[in-house]
């Protein structure tokens, strides 16, 4: 059997690179307002400077522990805020910064929690891979994976017999479409018909693995879709008008009782896992080919094309740049936090004493 | 000899089990082509082909559950679980399966398997990535726990593990990969390479399940530890001036319990060291075990350092982490009494 073994099983960067589908001509033609054309510009770039930032400060050994960045994916955070209301919730993955700036978290509060601060958002209990606020409806980063799919369709119910028409939206990575939480919840949505939406970001590997190595159809998600009874849907993840289209419907369908969906966003990450990773497992040419349809360079063009002044993305591009710069430097202004704070909010009373 | 660090050190234990016995195949996330996030298997796949070494889907109860049915039928399962902490998908499988199978079939159906896991803290891991879970695995009847301190123990457990006719919980100290870490978070980690428990056999050698060591003699106070607390032990022992006799248990089930009391019986005095949270931990049982033998024997009360009663926190990581001030310092507590 094992002279059957293809070369390519020992060395994935030698295998045929998966490029990214072309940006759809037509997505120029979506009837979305320039205000929000220019709001969906603007996150990328917050998200695409944050990380740049986080990143710095990674190299500068002030972030403590690892971290995963959303390198190459913001359209798909992007896209998606723009479609949800702030009472909305979301919740995330380790890789998570993204979508905790995009439901209007300070900046400066998440990159004072990278920095493990007590002016972080958790006072540096939670770190990189636990960004949680509740007061946001950011529901929480999780680091175990499959986990919060299972915890955003409670939330979904609860939204649901409230009678608010809160929509919940719950992203995760491909590699998380292995693991059986993930078919638990989809059951569970599915039979109580909550109005909640499954956004898978699909990258392309799990963590130095390609997806389809280990996976059993070719879009982890989408391909599942219908044992649930679920549509189909797969968006490029690479542009962000497609998946604000994509999410303004499945999300208004939720808001109206039409019950849950699942969007399979293919994207790709332009780093390794985390900060330890190189990446050097992927073929050259894909990063290649990916980093030559980045999620901002599509739309930068577009916004010129569809007549935007490049004066415009400019003076937005460094706007951005003096947030991320206030955020940095309310990070630093942070202390550490006192080991005191570690024993507390362990129960209701507020402490972490078992003993009466 | 070779000296090696414990990731060299445990893939070689498992090139020399593979090479040994065909029976023994080796999966898990990334293990297979990547070589596992720590790199303990690199290379595998290259020599033994995909069919011995494989990558697994994100399924850690689909991986256990798989090499249970495996290991009833004939082959020796040795996977890895990234991190210790990813285990819980599992514990299903571990608890009501892996660990109860031979006695409920009456010895028919068994389960050499062997799933090893990084665990401990010490890099910045936070609650998701620094557990240590040793108790709830020796707490379950059926199952073996070993944790290894040297590279050298590494290799000789790890292959006593794969060729044991039992499940076996393979926790790997993960600051301890690269060196003997031992508390002092602000030196420079001394590499394997400058140490002598770093020298490695070639070749088949075993470390029998079961057998403590005494890592540094002494009379005044018995201190039980084991991974990486051994050499925050052994600090505080030196920084201290205090003459502490430092156990390796090195196997927490099977025990040995006859190394542990009669090292007790000679100093009167045991302290318990662990980085896992107090309550319930392992250091209770040996409490118990401690004063149910040589009670008599005992000049002082038998005292735990230990992880707080806290998820492992991410910002305070060394206020957690039982470094040896606090080892220090309950020892001297314990001369005074
Ligand atoms: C239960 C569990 N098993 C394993 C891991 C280790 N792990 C962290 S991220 C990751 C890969 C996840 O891949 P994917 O879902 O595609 O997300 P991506 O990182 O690509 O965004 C793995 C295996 C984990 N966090 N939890
Ligand atoms: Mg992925």
């Amino acid at each position: 059997m094992s002279s059957e073994i293809p070369e390519e099983l020992y060395d994935y960067s030698k295998r045929e690179p998966r490029r990214p589908t072309p940006t759809d001509p037509e997505v120029d033609g979506y009837p979305i307002p320039m205000d929000v054309r220019r709001r969906l510009y603007q996150r990328q770039q917050e998200l695409r400077q944050f990380e740049q930032r986080a990143y710095d400060l990674f190299m500068q050994n002030l972030v403590k522990g690892t971290s995963h960045l959303s390198l190459g994916m913001e359209a798909v955070s992007a896209g998606f805020a723009e479609a949800l209301r702030p009472d909305d919730y979301t919740f995330a993955t380790y890789r998570g910064h993204a979508h905790t700036l995009s439901k209007g978290v300070s900046p400066g509060g998440v990159m004072a929690e990278l920095l493990g601060r007590e002016n972080g958002i958790l006072q540096g209990k939670g770190g990189s891979m636990h960004l949680t606020s509740v007061e946001h409806n950011m529901m929480g980063s999780y680091a175990i994976i499959g986990a919060h799919l299972c915890i955003a369709n409670g939330t979904a119910w609860s939204a649901q017999m409230r009678g608010t028409d809160q929509v919940t939206v719950v992203f995760f990575g491909d590699g998380t479409t292995n693991i059986g939480a993930f078919h638990e919840a989809l059951n569970f949505a599915a039979i109580w018909d909550l109005p909640i939406v499954f956004v898978c970001e699909n990258n392309l590997y799990m963590e130095y693995t390609p997806i389809d190595y280990i996976t059993a159809v070719e879009h982890p998600a989408a391909d599942r879709a219908s044992a649930y009874g679920l549509d189909r849907i797969v968006v490029d993840g690479n542009d962000a008008d497609a998946v604000y289209q994509v999410a303004t419907e499945v999300v208004g369908k939720a808001r109206q009782g039409g019950g849950p969906s699942m969007v399979e966003a293919v994207t790709y990450r332009h780093g390794g896992h985390s900060r330890a990773d190189p990446g050097k497992y992927r073929p050259p040419e894909e990063i290649e080919a990916w980093k030559n349809q980045d999620p901002i360079q599509v739309y930068h063009s577009r916004l010129l094309r569809l007549g935007l002044p490049e004066q415009d993305l400019i003076e937005i591009q460094q706007s951005v740049a003096t947030m991320v710069d206030e955020a940095t430097e309310f990070a630093k202004s942070g202390q550490p936090p006192s080991p005191e704070l570690a024993m507390t909010d362990l129960w209701a009373d507020g402490g972490s004493s078992w003993r009466n | 000899m070779a000296r090696m660090t414990m990731i060299e050190s445990i893939r070689d234990a498992h090139f020399v089990s593979m090479e040994a016995d065909d029976a023994v195949v080796v999966f898990g996330e990334d293990v297979g082509h990547f070589g596992g996030v720590f790199r303990c298997t690199q290379g595998l796949q290259e020599r033994f082909g995909k069919h011995r070494c494989f990558d697994a889907p994100i399924s850690e109860l689909g991986i256990v559950g798989a090499a249970i049915g495996m290991a009833a039928n004939g082959l020796r399962p040795c996977v890895e679980i990234q991190f210790a902490d990813y285990m819980y998908p599992a514990y299903d499988q571990i608890v009501s399966e892996a660990a109860r199978i031979r006695h409920r079939s009456v010895g028919d159906f068994t389960v050499p398997m062997t799933i090893r896991m990084p665990t401990g803290g010490g890099i910045y891991g936070g609650q998701t990535h620094s557990q240590s879970p040793e108790a709830l695995f020796t707490h379950v009847s059926g199952l073996k726990t070993v944790v290894p301190s040297t590279p050298y123990d590494a290799k000789g457990l790890l292959l006593a593990s794969i060729e044991d006719n039992d499940p076996v919980i393979f926790l790997e100290p993960k600051r301890l990969y690269n060196g003997p870490f031992d508390g002092h978070y602000d030196r420079p980690v001394v590499p394997w390479s400058k140490h002598e428990s770093a020298e490695v056999p070639e070749g088949h050698y075993t470390v029998p399940l079961g057998k403590a060591v005494v890592r540094r003699p002494g009379a005044d106070v018995t201190v039980l530890a084991y991974g990486t607390m051994v050499y925050v032990a052994l600090a505080a022992a030196e920084e201290s001036g205090i003459d502490a006799e430092v156990i390796d248990l090195r196997t927490l089930i099977p025990l040995d319990t006859e190394l542990i009391i009669e090292s007790v019986k000679k100093t009167g005095r045991c302290i318990v060291v662990h980085e896992a949270t107090r309550t319930s931990g392992f250091g209770a049982e040996l409490a118990a075990i401690v004063q149910e033998e040589a009670f008599f024997h005992l000049e002082a009360p038998i005292r735990r350092v230990t992880g707080w009663d806290t998820p492992y926190p991410h910002a305070q990581e060394w206020d957690y982490f039982p470094g040896p001030d606090r080892v220090r310092a309950v020892m001297s507590d314990v001369m005074e009494v």
